[in-house]
């Protein structure tokens, strides 16, 4: 186990330094600079900045500096936001998109476990193939059409709910988000779930539960909803991204001051350590959760043997 | 293959095989295709697309880059536009009809990008095996873990909104999960017969995965590449939404759907048919990935 763990994060690292090497150079490759606007700058003024921010320096010192201030967890200051650091940024949007993602996560999984249960209950039944419907529609219709029709639909019916915003993270201003952002995760998490739930309910120790008279409630969430969702920790790597992919479009449709939209205006506005931390941020944080969830994996299932 | 296989024999024999006719796994595979009847009906809607988006845009009489200042906000069917026209008064189906074709073009083309190298990647680590193998495939072990969808959109602010660039940049990301199947099937073939044959007539490892072992991956491969192609088009969409897609005024069905969803309170239209377009496209490619897999391999399912 220590092994394993010990393997897998000396492979995160060169991981990390792959993922920072590259944002790294591509975005310096961008053409134009943070100082490029409407009204253009005294030449003097732009040296003057890009000496301050160290951008007269040669690029692979100041990618071997940039390194440097990582490891010691300093991501630098905002290029565009006077006395505005890239922490701030992190602190101000992380927060936001933790807690739609989140959300969104936590929704997908009890509507998309209880969705596949169903369907493996009830197998080719109507019930069944209307759960399979929901799941081709979920990976058929990806978010950035669902969000703009959801608002074209709640402009039709008024149901009362913002349209965008953050309002503090109000629950009427994260309904509509969350439920766009999780409905891709549903159609894979019902899925997943079907599969396995059909799997297990064929298993020996489903049968021993069977003729132990046990009910059949008991039997599914007891027994073999335990089996069944097993893939699903394995899947949680991939969903995390999803949603992180995801939240780039959301946080730009329902306006929500979230680290997707930090990022995509720090690379259009070429504002290098910006971009450069929510990249690490995510980055890490899918490395992370793989190998979390790989663990897990192992944790609960005896059968895994970790190599 | 099948003509070879008979030449072996007697002509008697060939005679009493010509009687039973034997079916080729591919006739097999074809019969239970068209027996599908999601997939049969994602190959006609498919048809009927890729035909709109190669010769509808001739037929029309209106171009879809031109501006008709009298017919802004034309509603479906006024003056003779079928889905209407957009705030500058563009023909809403011709802009829909060239939009298909470029996201068509974007995954037909990105797909093949990531299919050749894909498929030499995963053949050659999975032929060579060993060393070489433990690399390559650690190398896509870590391209995997990526953020990958920052790295295309910094690819895109990088290199401008390039047609070319879109297919490179997207084909280059998606060629990983077809490096792995790849390898796991070329690990597999490399155990047979036919290859200890080939190896045994003197055949370099080059030769073996060009000759032998590439056109035996054909059914996976097909598979997956109907299935990546709908992922292709979804990525493009998705940047083209976030403004980093294809340049007006070209356009593509993600463009038209960003611009459908930001003047949707005049035009309800604008962002509809799109959106219909898109679904439809995204569900015939789906459909028909899961009959081929359903047809090729059925034991998966």
């Amino acid at each position: 186990m220590l092994r394993f763990l010990f393997r897998r994060l000396l492979v995160a690292i060169p991981t990390l330094l792959v993922v920072i090497t590259l944002a790294f150079f591509l975005m310096r490759a961008a053409p134009g600079g943070p100082f490029d606007t409407d009204r253009i700058l005294p030449p003097e003024v732009v040296a003057a900045m890009e000496a301050r921010f160290g951008l007269d320096k040669p690029l692979p010192v100041q990618y071997v500096e940039y390194l440097g201030n990582v490891v010691t967890g300093d991501f630098g200051p905002s290029m565009k936001y006077q006395d505005k650091t890239v922490l701030d940024f992190i602190k101000e949007g992380f927060p936001v998109s933790l807690k739609i993602g989140l959300s969104a996560l936590i929704l997908a999984m009890g509507v998309g476990v209880t969705l596949g249960s169903l369907a493996a209950l009830r197998q080719n039944t109507p019930a069944d193939y209307s759960v399979t419907a929901i799941a081709i529609l979920g990976v058929c219709v990806p978010t950035f059409v669902t969000a703009p029709l959801l608002l074209l639909l709640g402009k039709a019916v008024d149901w009362g709910l913002p349209s965008g915003g953050w309002n503090d993270g109000a629950l009427p201003n994260m309904v509509l988000p969350v439920i766009v952002l999780s409905l891709p995760q549903i159609a894979i998490i019902s899925r997943l779930t079907r599969a396995g739930m059909v799997e297990v309910l064929r298993s020996n120790y489903v049968r021993t539960a069977r003729a132990k008279g046990l009910s059949e409630w008991t039997i599914v969430t007891r027994h073999a909803l335990r089996g069944a969702i097993l893939p699903l920790v394995a899947y949680l790597g991939p969903a995390c991204a999803g949603v992180i992919t995801g939240s780039l479009v959301i946080e730009e449709i329902f306006q929500l001051p979230g680290l997707g939209r930090s990022f995509i205006i720090g690379a259009l506005q070429r504002d290098y350590p910006v971009v450069m931390g929510v990249v690490i941020l995510y980055g890490a944080l899918i490395i992370v959760l793989n190998l979390v969830a790989d663990l897990l994996t192992a944790l609960l299932d005896p059968r895994v043997r970790l190599s | 293959m099948t003509a070879r296989k008979y030449a072996i024999g007697s002509d008697a024999n060939a005679r009493a095989m010509e009687a039973v006719k034997g079916r080729s796994l591919w006739d097999d595979a074809r019969r239970r295709l068209f027996r599908n009847k999601a997939a049969v009906t994602g190959m006609i809607i498919l048809a009927v697309m890729v035909l709109a988006a190669l010769i509808g845009p001739y037929l029309l009489p209106n171009d879809y880059s031109h501006l008709n200042r009298d017919n802004v906000w034309a509603s479906p069917g006024e003056a003779g536009f079928v889905l209407g026209t957009d705030s500058l008064g563009r023909d809403l189906l011709a802009r829909l009809l060239i939009g298909l074709r470029v996201s068509l073009a974007v995954g037909v083309v990105a797909t093949a990008v990531s299919l050749v190298i894909g498929v030499i990647w995963g053949a050659v680590a999975g032929y060579a095996g060993g060393k070489v193998d433990e690399l390559m495939m650690r190398f896509v072990d870590v391209l995997y873990s990526l953020p990958f969808i920052f790295f295309v959109i910094l690819l895109m602010v990088t290199f401008g909104r390039s047609f070319i660039l879109i297919f490179a940049a997207i084909g280059a990301v998606e060629w990983l999960t077809m490096a792995r199947i790849v390898r796991g099937q070329t690990m597999s073939l490399k155990q047979k017969e036919f290859v200890e044959a080939a190896r045994a007539a003197g055949l370099g490892p080059m030769a073996i995965i060009a000759r032998h072992i590439v056109p035996n991956l054909l059914g996976p491969v097909v598979v997956y590449v109907t299935l990546t192609i709908p992922t292709v088009i979804l990525v493009e969409s998705f940047l083209s939404f976030l403004g980093m897609g294809v340049q007006e005024p070209l356009t593509s069905l993600g463009t038209l759907i960003s611009q459908g969803a930001r003047d949707m309170e005049i035009a309800w239209w604008s962002l509809v048919f799109p959106a219909g377009a898109m679904i439809l496209t995204l569900m015939s490619f789906n459909f028909i990935g899961d009959g081929l897999r359903d047809a090729i391999d059925p034991k998966d399912r």
